[in-house]
C-alpha cells in the first residue's frame, strides 16, 4: 500500500468513528447541546478540552513555526501552556461557581447590562470567527495536498464534516468526538517523533532525544551543538539563541497567555462537569494532555529542522527525493537554482539562497524526510485533520450559543421555546460554516498569523472584564463596557493598521515599543484594565444584589 | 457559612493563588525570557539550561503548579465543610439544650 491508500484509509477510519460517535450521543435538549447536560467525566472532559484547545496551529503549524523561529519560538510553547496556568487559577473555578454556560452571559449578569452582554457576543463571535478560519484553512491545506485535491475541494470536505457532526450534535457529541479526535491527534503527533528520536540519537524519548547526543551516522555529537553549528556555517542564526528583542518576546508570550485565558471555546469547558472539583480535576488532566503535545513540539523542531539541513543542503536538486518534488507541486517549497550549479543552496543570505520552505509543511513533511513507513505519514495525516477540525468544531458551537442562546434568548426574544433556541443556534452553526469555507478557500493571512490575532482580540477584551469581575467587587458596568471597547478597539486597529492597510511598514522601527502586532494584544490588555478601573472609580458602584453574586462565588462549593 | 469563616477561606484561597502564580511568573517570564541568556551559561546533558526551562522546563512546571493547585483547594474546600459541619453542630446542639 501506498501513502495514498493508508491516507484515505486512516481519515475514513477516524472519521467514521468521529460521525458515529457524534450520531450516538445526539443532544435532544439545549442544556446538552450547550454543556453536554453538564454530566461529562472529568477525564474525558480533560481529553476534549485539550483537543479542542489544540488546534491546527498546535498540530501543523507550531513546531514548523519553531524550527525556523529557534529560541524565539518558546512564545508559543510557553503562551499557550501558561494561559491555561491563567485560566484554571483565575477564572475557571469562579465561572463555574457563577453557573453561566457562557462568558456573555458572564458579562451580561456580573455587569447587569444588555449592551455589555452584547459587547461581549461581539467580541466572542469575531475572535471564534478569526479562530475558525485559520482551522479551515488548515484542513485545506492537508486535504489538498494529501488527497491531491485543489485547495476548494478540501475546504468544502471539511466544511461538511463539521457541519454534520457539530449541528447533530451539539457539545455531547463534540465533547464525546474530541475524546477520540485527542486520541488519534495526540497518537499521530508523537508516534514520528519517537521514531525520529530512535534513528537520529537512540533515544525513544523524544523530550530527552533532543537532548542527546546523535548516533555515529549523522556524525555524532549533541542535536542541539550540530544544529547550531550548522545553522552558522549556513548563515542563518544560531538555533538556541534569541533573534528578537526581549520585550517583543515578552509580549507575544503574554498576549497569547492573556489571550488563552479569555478564549471563550475552552472557558465553556468547565461547565460541561458535574461540579467544580471536577472543574479543577478536569483542567489538570487537560493540561497533562496538552503538555504531552507541547514538549515534544520543539524536539520535532529541532529534528526536522537538522533532517532538512542534512537532506538539502548542497544537494543535487536532481537527485531530491519524492516528498520533496510533491511539495513543489503544492509551491510550498520552490527552489531557484541561482547559480545555475544544479545543486541546493540552502543559506542565510537571501541573496545566495535557493530554496524556500513553507514553515506550515514541516510537521506534515517531517515523516518523509525522514524517509519513515508509510502509515506513519497517513497517521499524521489524520492527526492533523483531527486537531483543525475538533477545534472548528468546539468554535462554531461558542458562534451558535452566542447568537441563539445570548443574543436571541437573553437580549431579542426572551419567550423563545427550548425548540426553537436549538433551531437558531444549528441554523447559526451552518451560516458561520459558510462563512468560515469561504475565508478556508481565500485565506487573509497564515494559519499561525490568523490564530495570533484572535489571541490578541481575546486577550484585550474578555481577560480583564473577566478577572475584575471575580477580584474587585467594585467593577461595575461603565468600567467594563469603556474597558472592553477600548481594548478591542486598540487591538484590532493596530492589528489592521500594520497587517492588512500598511504591511510594508509592518516591522520593528516602525512598531509601538517594538511590540509586533502578535504581541500587542498585552497592550491591549493594559489600556482595557486602566480604563476600566478609571472609569469604575468615576462611576457609581454596582447595585448591592450584584455585589452579592461576586462574594457567593468566592464560597467553596458547587 | 458565617461570613468571618467565608472571609478566611477567601483570604486562604487568594493566598494559594497568589503564591502559584508567584512561582508562574518566574520559571516562564523569569527563566524562560529575562534571564534566559545568564542561565544559557549553565549546560547540562545537551541542553542550554535557560533554552531548557523555555522550551521543556517551564511547561513541566506549570503542570506541577496545576495539579498542586487541584490539591490545596481540594484540602481547604475539605477544611472549611469540616469547620462547617463543626459549627452547624454545635449550633443545633445549642439549640437543644434550650
Amino acid at each position: 500500500m501506498n501513502v495514498q491508500t493508508w491516507t484515505y484509509l486512516f481519515v475514513f477510519l477516524s472519521f467514521s468513528l468521529y460521525i458515529g460517535i457524534a450520531i450516538w450521543s445526539r443532544a435532544s435538549s439545549t442544556k446538552e447541546f450547550y454543556v453536554a447536560g453538564g454530566g461529562v467525566p472529568p477525564l474525558a472532559n480533560g481529553m476534549a478540552t485539550a483537543a479542542d484547545w489544540m488546534s491546527a496551529a498546535s498540530f501543523i503549524s507550531m513546531a514548523g513555526l519553531i524550527s525556523f523561529l529557534g529560541r524565539d519560538g518558546t512564545f508559543y510553547l510557553m503562551g499557550w501552556t501558561g494561559g491555561y496556568v491563567l485560566l484554571a487559577l483565575l477564572l475557571a473555578p469562579y465561572l463555574r461557581k457563577f453557573g453561566k454556560f457562557t462568558v456573555p452571559d458572564f458579562i451580561g449578569d456580573r455587569y447587569y447590562s444588555q449592551s455589555a452582554r452584547l459587547i461581549a457576543v461581539f467580541c466572542a463571535v469575531v475572535i471564534s470567527f478569526v479562530y475558525v478560519c485559520g482551522q479551515m484553512q488548515g484542513a485545506g491545506i492537508v486535504f489538498s495536498r494529501f488527497l491531491e485535491v485543489d485547495i476548494e475541494t478540501g475546504v468544502l470536505i471539511g466544511m461538511a464534516i463539521v457541519f454534520f457532526y457539530a449541528v447533530l450534535g451539539g457539545m455531547k457529541g463534540i465533547t464525546y468526538t474530541q475524546v477520540a479526535q485527542y486520541c488519534v491527534l495526540i497518537f499521530a503527533f508523537t508516534v514520528p517523533a519517537v521514531f525520529i528520536s530512535l534513528m537520529m540519537t537512540g533515544q525513544p524519548i523524544p523530550q530527552i532525544g533532543f537532548g542527546s547526543e546523535l548516533t555515529e551516522a549523522y556524525g555524532g555529537g549533541y542535536l542541539l551543538d550540530r544544529l547550531d553549528g550548522m545553522s552558522q556555517a549556513l548563515g542563518f542564526a544560531t538555533y538556541t539563541e534569541g533573534q528578537r528583542s526581549t520585550q517583543d518576546v515578552f509580549f507575544i508570550t503574554a498576549a497569547l497567555m492573556f489571550g488563552t485565558a479569555g478564549l471563550p471555546h475552552v472557558i465553556i469547558r468547565f461547565f460541561t462537569v458535574p461540579n467544580v472539583r471536577d472543574a479543577r480535576r478536569s483542567a489538570g488532566y487537560a493540561l497533562i494532555f496538552i503538555a504531552i503535545l507541547y514538549t515534544t513540539a520543539p524536539a520535532v523542531a529541532a529534528f526536522a529542522k537538522t533532517n532538512l539541513i542534512n537532506t538539502v543542503s548542497n544537494a543535487e536538486y536532481t537527485a531530491m527525493p519524492e516528498w520533496f518534488k510533491k511539495w513543489e507541486t503544492t509551491k510550498l517549497i520552490s527552489f531557484e537554482d541561482k547559480n545555475g550549479d544544479g545543486r541546493i543552496q540552502y543559506v542565510g543570505d537571501p541573496a545566495v539562497n535557493e530554496l524556500d520552505v513553507n514553515r506550515d509543511i514541516m510537521v506534515l513533511a517531517n515523516p518523509e524526510i525522514a524517509g519513515l513507513p508509510d502509515w506513519v505519514i497517513a497517521l499524521v495525516v489524520a492527526g492533523a485533520l483531527a486537531a483543525a477540525l475538533s477545534t472548528a468544531a468546539g468554535l462554531l458551537l461558542v458562534i451558535s450559543t452566542s447568537v441563539a442562546h445570548d443574543m436571541m434568548k437573553r437580549s431579542f426574544m426572551p419567550n423563545i421555546s427550548d425548540k426553537k433556541e436549538l433551531l437558531y443556534a444549528r441554523l447559526a452553526i451552518f451560516v458561520a460554516v459558510l462563512i468560515a469555507g469561504y475565508f478556508g478557500m481565500y485565506p487573509p493571512a497564515y494559519v499561525a498569523q490568523v490564530v495570533a490575532f484572535a489571541f490578541g482580540l481575546a486577550a484585550a477584551s474578555f481577560f480583564p472584564a473577566i478577572v475584575l469581575g471575580i477580584f474587585w467587587k467594585r467593577m461595575n458596568k461603565e468600567g467594563a463596557i469603556a474597558g472592553m471597547v477600548a481594548g478591542f478597539g486598540f487591538t484590532a486597529a493596530y492589528i489592521i493598521y500594520f497587517r492588512f492597510m500598511n504591511p510594508a511598514i509592518d516591522n520593528a522601527d516602525n512598531w509601538l515599543f517594538g511590540i509586533s502586532p502578535e504581541g500587542i494584544g498585552t497592550f491591549g490588555t493594559l489600556i482595557n484594565t486602566c480604563v476600566a478601573i478609571a472609569v469604575a472609580r468615576l462611576t457609581p458602584p454596582p447595585p448591592a444584589a450584584v455585589i452579592e453574586i461576586v462574594e457567593r462565588i468566592r464560597l467553596p462549593g458547587e | 457559612m458565617s461570613s468571618q469563616s467565608a472571609n478566611s477561606y477567601w483570604k486562604a484561597n487568594l493566598k494559594i493563588v497568589a503564591s502559584l502564580l508567584i512561582v508562574w511568573f518566574v520559571v516562564s517570564f523569569g527563566a524562560g525570557i529575562l534571564f534566559v541568556d545568564a542561565l544559557d551559561t549553565i549546560r547540562f546533558a545537551g541542553f542550554k539550561f535557560g533554552f531548557w526551562m523555555a522550551q521543556q522546563g517551564s511547561i513541566l512546571v506549570f503542570v506541577v503548579l496545576i495539579l498542586a493547585y487541584m490539591r490545596l483547594m481540594d484540602r481547604l474546600d475539605a477544611q472549611y465543610a469540616n469547620d462547617n459541619a463543626a459549627e452547624n453542630s454545635a449550633n443545633s446542639d445549642e439549640e437543644a439544650g434550650q
